[in-house]
C-alpha cells in the first residue's frame, strides 16, 4: 500500500488507520446495560443517556498510539466499531453476516458473540428504537418498505445530520455548564409547564459536561505518565505539552491551535459515543474557527506552517480510525460504506459575507492531497469572492480522479438557507454535510429521514398501483394506463401515487420523530447546538434554532427519461401503443428490439440541454418538491427535499423491473441529478445546462457527478477549463459537483464491458466521443494514450 | 442552409476556453492524412459500421432503391451507386449502425444551439470555432449573416481555416471574427499539391492579405514526419511568415495522429495516409526550439 503523510509519524499513523481491520467493539455496549439495569425508571430519560456517556467516558479503554499529536477513540482503539444496542440490538446472525460478508465486513471475536448473547441480547431484545419503530408503523408502511418504495434512516442509527458551529471552537464544558446553570436559575416552575422536563434535560446536560472533562482528566493522567516514562526528550517534551494542553481543555476555552483541535475531538468523540448519529459528527467551517488561532500561535512563534499541517494530519488520521456504525440489512444496501460522512468545507465566506479563505484553508488543501483519505470527507465551498488560487489548487487535486475534494456553491447555499426561513447572518454560517445536504451549522437540526424512490413510484403508476416485484397493491389503483388518453392524464395518475407514497413516508417519519423525541434525547449534541441550552430543550426535540426534515428523492434521470419515452412516442408520435410497451417492459425488452431502440437512441432525454426532456425534469421536480415541501414537522419545523443518492440508487434499482427508458430490469436507476448512465451525449457542459435547469435553490441540497479521462483535464488549460465549468454551473445556482477521472484500468474495463460504460466520453484528438463508439484500434490506442498521460 | 457533419460542445483544442465547434460538411483540399473524412464531400452520406452489423437485414428491408443487400458473411453491403442517402436504413438500424453524415442547419438554428453555452464562452473566455471541411469554402452570405449574428450576441469567433477559398469569403467576415486558426502545411507548391490535392498559391496569398488587414491569427501546422517534420519544411514556413512580416499570436504544431483512420471504412473509403507517421517528442521539441529561436515565443505542442 502507498505511504502518505508529511513525515514518518503520520505515515506510521495513517498505516495504522489504513491497514487495521474495522471490528466490533462491545465495550460501550456492556457499560450502557450495566448503567441501564442499575438507574433505568430511577432517573429521568435524559439524565439516564447522560450517565452512560459519563459512565462511558470514566471506565472506557484509553489508546494512546504511538507518536500521536491528538488523542482519542471512539472504541478501544482504532478501527473499532461501538455498538448501540439501544438503537439496534444486533442478533447474532447479525453478527455472522458483519463478519463474514464480502465487502464493509466487522471482524467479530467469539467473546464478542458471547457477551452479546448472555449480556446484550437478554437486556435488549425488544425494547431498542428499532422495535419501537418497527411496532409503530402501518401496514402500508410496513409492504412499502419492504418493497423498497423509501428507505428510513433513524431505523439504524439516531439522527443528527449536523455539524459544529463556532462555539465548538471557542467555548469549553465549564462555561458549557456556567450557561445551563443559569439557564436552570430561570427556569419558571409556577407558569411554565414544562419547567420539570426541562429540569431534566438541563440536569443530563450537566451530566455530560462533566463526562467531557472526565475523560480529559483521564487522558491527561495518562500523557502524564507517558511522559515520565518516556526516554526519548523529544517525544517526552510533545507528552508533556499535550498533557499540559489539557489543563486548558476540555473545561475552558482553547488558548493555541493544538488545544482547539485537540478541543474539537473531544466534543467529537462525545456526540458520536452519546449516540452514533448519522453522518457522525463534523467541526464546520474548521478553516474559519482555528484561524484566529493559528494566527495567534504564529505570531507567538509557537506554531509554523509544518506543524499545523501535522496537526491537521493528526486530526484527519483520528476521522480516518472511525468506521461507521455497523449496518445491517437495507441500512447497509443504500449506505454501503465503512465511511461515516464526516464532512469538512474548507473556503466559503465568513460571518459578515466576505471571503472566508485563509492561510488555513490551503493547509487544509495540502492535508488531503497528501493524506488522500476517504475520512473525512474533504470539500471545498466555492463562492462568487474565492480566489482564484484557491479554486484552481482545489481543481488540482480534484483532478487526480480520487473524487475530493467536491466543490460546493456558497452563494447558492446561502439562498437555500433564506427560502428555508434562515436569518441571513444563519445562513452564512451554514454549509453541506453528510453527502451535500444543506444546515446552519451550530443552529439546525437537519435530519434525512430517508431516500424516496420516484422511478418506482412512476412504475407503479404503470401498472394501476401493482408492483410486479413484490406481487403486492401498493400503491393507489389509479387507472389501467391502456386507457389513457393523453400524457396528462397519465401526469395525474403519477401525481396521485407519488402523493399517496409521499403520506405514508411522513406519517411513518412524525412516529418515528416522536419516539425519538421520548426515548432518546441526546444531551450532549443539545450542549453545542443552539438553542437547546436557552430552549431547555434536547435536540432530537425540536430544541434547536431550526429543525428541518428531508427527504431525498433519488432516480430524476430516470424517471424523467421513462416520461419523455412515452410522451414522446406513444403520445407525441404513435411509434409505438401503451400496450406494447408495457409487454416490452414485462419481457425486460427481450425480443422487443425495435421499442427498446426507440426508447434507448430515438428519443429525447435529460442531459443533453434538450429542452424537451429537461422540462419534464422540471416537472417532475416541481411535483416532488412542492409536495414534500412545508408538511410540518413533529418539532415544530418544515420538511425540504435533496436530491441525492448515496448509494440507494443501486438498491432502488434492484427492486425495479425494467423501465420505459430502456433501462432493463434490476439496474440502477440514475444518481444523484445526474443524467441516466447511457443518456448524455453532449458533454460536460449540456449535463451542466440540464441539471441547472432544476430549481436547486428550492432544495436542501443536490448532487452532480461528472466524469473525465485524464487527458481532457491535462495541463494548465485542463485546470483552467475545469474551474470554468464550475464556475459557470454556480453561476447557474447548481448546489454541487463532483468530477471522476478515468485510469487505464477503467478503460480496459470499459473495453471488455462496454454496455456498462457506456457514458464514457474520451477525448480522441481535436475531439470527443464515446469510448464504446470507438474500433478496438482506436480503444487500444487511447488506452496507451492514457496511460502515458499519468 | 449548409450541412453540417458535427457540433461539439465543450470543445477545448481549437482556440481559447471552453468552445463549441461547428463542423461544416465540403472542403476543396484532400490531405491524405485527413482525420475526418466524412466532412470532405459537399454531400450528405451514408456511413456504415460494418464490424458491429449483425446482419438483420432491417436496412435491406427498409431501402427504396433496393441497394441494401445481406452477405454470406452476414454483414450488410451498400451499393453506393444507388443509394441516395435518403436515411431509410438509419431509422431501421436497430444498434445505430448506419448513420447519415451531414444535416442542414438554418443560420438561426446554429445560432440557437451555438449560444446554449454562451455562459460557459463567458466564464472561460472561449466562443464559438467555425470550422470543417473548409468553413470558408462554404456559402459566402450564410457564413457572414452566422458570424456577424453571433459577434451580435456577443460571442467570440474563431474561423479554422485550411486557406482554400477565394479571399471575398474572407474579407467580408474580417469585422466579426477575434481569432483565426490558419493551417500552413507545406511551403513548396508541387509538394502541397502530391500531399493536399492542390497548390498552395491561393492558400499563402490568403494569409498575406489576412496578416496586412490585422487579423489575429494562429498558425497551425499539422506536423507529419514524412511530409514536413523536419527541419527544412519548418524553416520554409517560418521563412515565409519572416518575409512577408506574418506575426501570429500563437503557433500550434499539431503532430500527426491516425484516430480518423478507422472511419474511411464506414464511408466505403480506403485510408490513403496508412505509411504516414508522427515525429516523436523529441523531434517535436527540436521544432519549437527552431520556432522561439527564430523569434517565436508562444508555440505550443497541440491545439
Amino acid at each position: 500500500m502507498e505511504e502518505r503523510g508529511m513525515n514518518a509519524r503520520i505515515k506510521a499513523l495513517r498505516k495504522v488507520s489504513m491497514e487495521t481491520q474495522p471490528h466490533i467493539d462491545l465495550e460501550r455496549a456492556k457499560i450502557e446495560t450495566e448503567v441501564y439495569k442499575q438507574w433505568e425508571d430511577k432517573v429521568s430519560l435524559p439524565v439516564l443517556r447522560a450517565m452512560v456517556l459519563k459512565e462511558y467516558f470514566s471506565k472506557k479503554t484509553l489508546y494512546l498510539g504511538e507518536g500521536e499529536l491528538i488523542v482519542g477513540e471512539k472504541g478501544k482503539d482504532p478501527q473499532s466499531s461501538p455498538t448501540f444496542p439501544e438503537l439496534t440490538c444486533h442478533t447474532l446472525d447479525d453478527m455472522h453476516i458483519m463478519n463474514d460478508r464480502a465487502v464493509v465486513n466487522y471482524s467479530v471475536t467469539e467473546q464478542d458473540l458471547k457477551d452479546q448473547e448472555e449480556i446484550i441480547i437478554p437486556f435488549w431484545r425488544g425494547k431498542s428504537m428499532r422495535d419501537k419503530i418497527l411496532a409503530g408503523m402501518t401496514e402500508e408502511w410496513m409492504e412499502c418498505y419492504a418493497a423498497g418504495m423509501f428507505t428510513e434512516f433513524m431505523e439504524q442509527r439516531g439522527p443528527g445530520h449536523t455539524c459544529g458551529g463556532k462555539n465548538v471552537f471557542t467555548k469549553g464544558y465549564a462555561e458549557y455548564k456556567t450557561e445551563i446553570h443559569k439557564a436552570i436559575d430561570d427556569l419558571d416552575f409556577m407558569n411554565d409547564v414544562d419547567a420539570v422536563t426541562k429540569k431534566d434535560e438541563l440536569e443530563a446536560m450537566l451530566i455530560d459536561c462533566d463526562a467531557v472533562m472526565i475523560l480529559g482528566k483521564r487522558y491527561q493522567e495518562l500523557l502524564e505518565e507517558e511522559a515520565e516514562k518516556c526516554t526519548d526528550p523529544v517525544r517526552k517534551a510533545e507528552l508533556e505539552q499535550m498533557a499540559a494542553n489539557l489543563d486548558v481543555i476540555p473545561a475552558h476555552a482553547p488558548q493555541t491551535y493544538w488545544q482547539a483541535i485537540q478541543l474539537y475531538w473531544f466534543t467529537h468523540l462525545a456526540v458520536t459515543s452519546e449516540l452514533n448519529p448519522w453522518d457522525a459528527f463534523s467541526p464546520g467551517r474548521l478553516d474559519q474557527h482555528l484561524y484566529p488561532y493559528y494566527a495567534k500561535d504564529v505570531e507567538d512563534g509557537i506554531l509554523d506552517d509544518e506543524r499545523a499541517l501535522e496537526l491537521l494530519e493528526c486530526l484527519w488520521v483520528k476521522f480516518n480510525n472511525q468506521p461507521a456504525p455497523v449496518k445491517v440489512g437495507v441500512t447497509l444496501k443504500e449506505s454501503g460504506t465503512y465511511t461515516d460522512f464526516a464532512n469538512i468545507n474548507t473556503g466559503g465566506i465568513k460571518e459578515d459575507g466576505s471571503n472566508g479563505v485563509n492561510a488555513v484553508s490551503y493547509l487544509i488543501l495540502d492535508c488531503m492531497d497528501e493524506m488522500k483519505l476517504v475520512q473525512p470527507n474533504s470539500n471545498v465551498q466555492i463562492s462568487k469572492k474565492t480566489p482564484h488560487r484557491f479554486l484552481k489548487r482545489a481543481c488540482e487535486i480534484s483532478r487526480e480522479g480520487w473524487g475530493q475534494p467536491a466543490f460546493y456553491n456558497t452563494d447558492e447555499i446561502v439562498q437555500e438557507l433564506l427560502n428555508a426561513g434562515k436569518t441571513l447572518l444563519d445562513a452564512r454560517q451554514g454549509g453541506s454535510s453528510g453527502c451535500v445536504e444543506t444546515g446552519s451549522w451550530g443552529n439546525e437540526a437537519y435530519i434525512l429521514t430517508g431516500y424516496f424512490n420516484i422511478p418506482k413510484i412512476f412504475q407503479l403508476t404503470l401498472y394501476n398501483g401493482y408492483d410486479t416485484q413484490s406481487g403486492q397493491q401498493l400503491g393507489l389503483k389509479t387507472g389501467d394506463p391502456r386507457d389513457f388518453k393523453t400524457y396528462e392524464e397519465l401526469w395525474d395518475a403519477f401525481a396521485r401515487q407519488l402523493h399517496y407514497m409521499a403520506d405514508v413516508k411522513v406519517r411513518g417519519n412524525n412516529v418515528i420523530e416522536k419516539l425519538y423525541a421520548q426515548y432518546m434525547p441526546a444531551p450532549c449534541l443539545s450542549i453545542v447546538t443552539n438553542d437547546c441550552i436557552k430552549k431547555g430543550k434536547d435536540y432530537n426535540n425540536g430544541g434547536s434554532r431550526y429543525n428541518t426534515r428531508y427527504i431525498q428523492g433519488v432516480g430524476i434521470g430516470t424517471i424523467t427519461d421513462c416520461l419523455a419515452a412515452i410522451k414522446h412516442n406513444i403520445y407525441d408520435n404513435h411509434n409505438f401503443t401503451m400496450d406494447e410497451l408495457l409487454k416490452a417492459m414485462d419481457d425486460n425488452f427481450e425480443g422487443h428490439e425495435e421499442i427498446l431502440n426507440m426508447v434507448t437512441n430515438k428519443t429525447p432525454k435529460y442531459g443533453n440541454d434538450d429542452d424537451y426532456a429537461d422540462d419534464i425534469m422540471k416537472e417532475v421536480f416541481r411535483l416532488y418538491r412542492d409536495d414534500i415541501t412545508g408538511r410540518p414537522t413533529m418539532s415544530g419545523g418544515q420538511y425540504h427535499v435533496d436530491m441525492l443518492p448515496t448509494t440507494c440508487h443501486i438498491y432502488f434499482g434492484e427492486v425495479i423491473g425494467a423501465t420505459a427508458n430502456g433501462r432493463r430490469a434490476h439496474k440502477p436507476v440514475s444518481e444523484g441529478i445526474s443524467p441516466e448512465k447511457f443518456a448524455d451525449t453532449h458533454g460536460p457542459t449540456a449535463v451542466i445546462k440540464s441539471c441547472a435547469k432544476m430549481d436547486h435553490c428550492s432544495t436542501g441540497g443536490t448532487l452532480l457527478n461528472q466524469k473525465f479521462t485524464p487527458s481532457a483535464l491535462a495541463g494548465d488549460t485542463g485546470l483552467e477549463n475545469l474551474a470554468s465549468l464550475i464556475r459557470t454551473y454556480f453561476a447557474m445556482d447548481g448546489h454541487h459537483i463532483q468530477f471522476n477521472v478515468f485510469d487505464k484500468q477503467t478503460l480496459l474495463e470499459a473495453q471488455k464491458h462496454p454496455d456498462d460504460y457506456k457514458d464514457l466520453i474520451v477525448r480522441v484528438a481535436g475531439y470527443s466521443d464515446y469510448f464504446r463508439n470507438l474500433d478496438e484500434e482506436l480503444q487500444n490506442e487511447i488506452i496507451n494514450r492514457t496511460a502515458q498521460s499519468f | 442552409m449548409h450541412s453540417v457533419t458535427n457540433i461539439q460542445k465543450y470543445s477545448i483544442h481549437d482556440g481559447d476556453g471552453i468552445r463549441t465547434t461547428v463542423f461544416f460538411k465540403g472542403c476543396h483540399l484532400r490531405c491524405r492524412w485527413c482525420h475526418n473524412p466524412e466532412t470532405q464531400s459537399f454531400e450528405k452520406e451514408l456511413q456504415v459500421d460494418i464490424p458491429k452489423c449483425t446482419g438483420c437485414g432491417r436496412c435491406a428491408k427498409a431501402c427504396p432503391e433496393g441497394a441494401v443487400t445481406i452477405s454470406p458473411d452476414g454483414k450488410s453491403v451498400t451499393d453506393r451507386e444507388k443509394c441516395r442517402v435518403c436515411g431509410k436504413c438509419e431509422a431501421a438500424c436497430l444498434g445505430n449502425y448506419r448513420t447519415v453524415v451531414g444535416r442542414d442547419y438554418t443560420v438561426d438554428e446554429l445560432v440557437k444551439i451555438c449560444l446554449q453555452d454562451l455562459m460557459f464562452y463567458e466564464e472561460s473566455g472561449g466562443g464559438v470555432t467555425l470550422s470543417g471541411g473548409e468553413v470558408m469554402a462554404m456559402d459566402s452570405g450564410y457564413i457572414k449573416d452566422l458570424v456577424r449574428k453571433l459577434h451580435r450576441e456577443g460571442v467570440s469567433v474563431a474561423i479554422d481555416t485550411c486557406g482554400q477559398a477565394p479571399y471575398s469569403n474572407y474579407e467580408a467576415i474580417i469585422p466579426y471574427v477575434d481569432t483565426w486558426l490558419y493551417d500552413i502545411k507545406v511551403m513548396d507548391d508541387d509538394e502541397h499539391r502530391e500531399y493536399m490535392g492542390m497548390g498552395n498559391a491561393l492558400i499563402l496569398e490568403n494569409l498575406r492579405r489576412l496578416a496586412a488587414a490585422g487579423a489575429r491569427i494562429y498558425i497551425r501546422i499539422p506536423v507529419v514526419k514524412e511530409v514536413n517534420g523536419d527541419t527544412g519544411s519548418m524553416e520554409a514556413i517560418i521563412g515565409f511568415l519572416k518575409e512577408n512580416d506574418i506575426r501570429p499570436l500563437q503557433v500550434n504544431l499539431l503532430p500527426y495522429h491516425n484516430t480518423g483512420s478507422h472511419k474511411y471504412g464506414k464511408l466505403g473509403m480506403e485510408y490513403p495516409g496508412a505509411e504516414l507517421t508522427a515525429p516523436d517528442d523529441e523531434e517535436m521539441q527540436s521544432f519549437v526550439r527552431l520556432w522561439n529561436d527564430a523569434g517565436y515565443g508562444n508555440v505550443k505542442i497541440g491545439g
